[in-house]
């Protein structure tokens, strides 16, 4: 956690940076997932909602919606991701769109760094 | 987790290693441990020990059990030698699978011999309960045909070891001759070490992962004392403790149809492949006489092993499809961490079933294609034909 990000409360982080917002998942719900075999995520030109699923994550052991924390257009998407490293670096190499948002509401209902590590605290227990 | 969740005698040691709990059958069991591929590799490549005292175990003994077995089960078990040990079916009256069960003949340290029945924890209750509904009570009281026996579920604990490495890392610990055990064979043991307290186990050569290994039965006790000295023992040989997510990967790649997905009370033994532990020519048993109609008729769906290119895996209630036709369901699907590529088991019309065939999946709205292979997956190096 760190280097100004938002938190939505499914685990995704998001980077501002203007009207784009970079999106991946924090290092606390790739831990708790482990074992990833594949990611699907849309397509450039995609539209995406707060709180909607984009695209999802496959472990092994089950399947998790990647939801969008923002709304908007997408506008890139890294579909090189690296699976096996993503939980090395999630923050900057493990980003997986980026969106042109359409409005900046969402960001008001998002969690920052204190906010989140509670959240990630109550649920280890 | 639920107050009502009961704990095997391992619970404290997989909460201490960082087991991710679950409520699996009614237990608290660890789902993995760390990365579920590296559990599964350690089975592949070398050893790991896994937690399976959730499993029920019911013990017969008395000169009538074995003829009470031959009545209750598909498969005889009258015929058995000492040691021996064989996978069966409990079915109800119209052939419908109870569950699947494997039953071990052995004779305790006095040297009086039982079977030992090992049931699904999640049918451990309708089990007990169909053997006290068939229990011949009068005949189980007359002198010379005794039938006595226990639920010994909570009493004992129960390992499996498995991995190429099984032999090296359980050897140093039991009185019998492990590498000439053979498959589906078993034995009662002295477990040679402190820990121990001086009692007994019993030793089979079975497993539910297509990997060579033992399933170890010993006292509750006991058991987290032994376990601590065999995750000792085989740190050199690079043991794991693997948790059920591994245990699931690993009988999926060998095929191995588990109670509540592949296997119901709907689902009769022949569609299910499980044919060859149906002896209908012998004892009467409950649906002896509705398998025997079974046998003769065209199967309304089989069960087949898919598998897919890409690593994106198919779940249970997957449609699998013909030309976008909807011809059957998967029932198990996961990534096979050994083949790299993803793999499944379903249901599909008895037209669909030809190695090599290609199917499609729905995963989750997106169809993918996928070919019929011939069950198992995978195969270790050294297994010889026919060893069932």
């Amino acid at each position: 956690m760190s280097q100004n990000l938002l938190y939505s409360k499914t685990h995704e982080w998001v980077r501002v940076d203007g009207d784009t917002a970079s999106v991946g998942l924090t290092a606390f719900a790739l831990e708790a997932l482990t074992d990833l075999v594949h990611i699907q995520l849309p397509e450039v030109g995609a539209q995406v909602s707060a709180g909607q699923p984009f695209g999802e994550i496959e472990s092994v052991k089950a399947v998790s919606d990647l939801n969008s924390p923002v709304n908007g257009e997408v506008v890139e998407v890294n579909s090189g991701v690296d699976l096996e490293h993503l939980a090395e670096d999630p923050y900057n190499k493990g980003w997986f769109i980026k969106v042109k948002m359409s409005d900046k509401a969402a960001l008001g209902s998002l969690l920052d760094d204190a906010a989140y590590k509670k959240q990630c605290e109550e649920e280890q227990h | 987790m639920d107050a009502s969740v009961q704990k095997t005698p391992l619970y404290d040691w997989h909460v201490a290693h960082g087991g991710r709990m679950v409520d699996f059958a009614g237990f608290a069991m660890p789902v993995q441990y760390g990365s579920i591929i590296d559990e599964h590799q350690a089975v592949r490549t070398k050893v790991a020990l896994a937690d399976i005292s959730h499993m029920g175990r019911l013990r017969f003994e008395g000169p009538g059990a074995a003829v009470f077995l031959a009545e209750l089960l598909t498969r005889r078990v009258a015929d058995m030698e000492l040691g021996q040990v064989r996978y069966s079916l409990v079915t109800r009256d119209d052939g419908g699978i109870l569950d699947d069960v494997l039953v071990g003949y052995y004779h305790n340290s006095h040297g009086q011999p039982f079977f030992l029945m090992v049931v699904n924890a999640s049918n451990r209750a309708k089990i007990v309960k169909w053997v006290e509904a068939h229990l011949p009570k009068e005949r189980a009281e007359r002198p010379g045909e005794e039938i006595i026996w226990n639920d010994v579920s909570r009493l004992w604990a129960m390992f499996a070891i498995q991995g190429p490495k099984s032999v090296e890392l359980l050897q140093p610990l039991v009185d019998v001759d492990l590498a000439s055990m053979k498959y589906y064979r078993g034995a009662q043991a002295r477990l040679l070490h402190p820990a121990a307290q001086r009692q007994g186990c019993i030793i089979s050569r079975t497993g539910y992962t297509g990997e060579d290994g033992f399933e170890l039965s010993l006292g509750a006790g006991i058991a987290q004392g032994i376990w601590e000295v065999l995750m000792e023992i085989g740190k050199p040989l690079g043991i794991q403790a693997a948790g059920l997510g591994a245990r699931d990967t690993l009988r999926l790649e060998a095929g191995m149809p588990l109670y509540g997905h592949e296997l119901s009370e709907e689902i009769n033994p022949f569609q299910a492949g499980l044919g060859f532990a149906c002896h209908l020519a012998g004892y009467d048993f409950p649906g002896r006489d509705a398998l025997l109609k079974i046998q003769k008729e065209p199967a309304t769906s089989v069960r087949i092993g898919l598998e897919m290119p890409g690593k994106r895996a198919a779940r249970e209630h997957s449609p699998i499809l013909s030309n976008g036709q909807k011809v059957g369901e998967v029932t198990s699907g996961s990534y096979s961490p050994s083949l790299g590529k993803s793999i499944a088991m379903g249901y599909v019309s008895p037209d669909y079933t030809r190695p090599g065939l290609e199917l499609q999946i729905d995963i989750r709205g997106s169809v993918q294609n996928a070919t019929v292979v011939e069950l198992p997956f995978y195969r270790r190096p050294t297994t010889k034909k026919g060893s069932k």
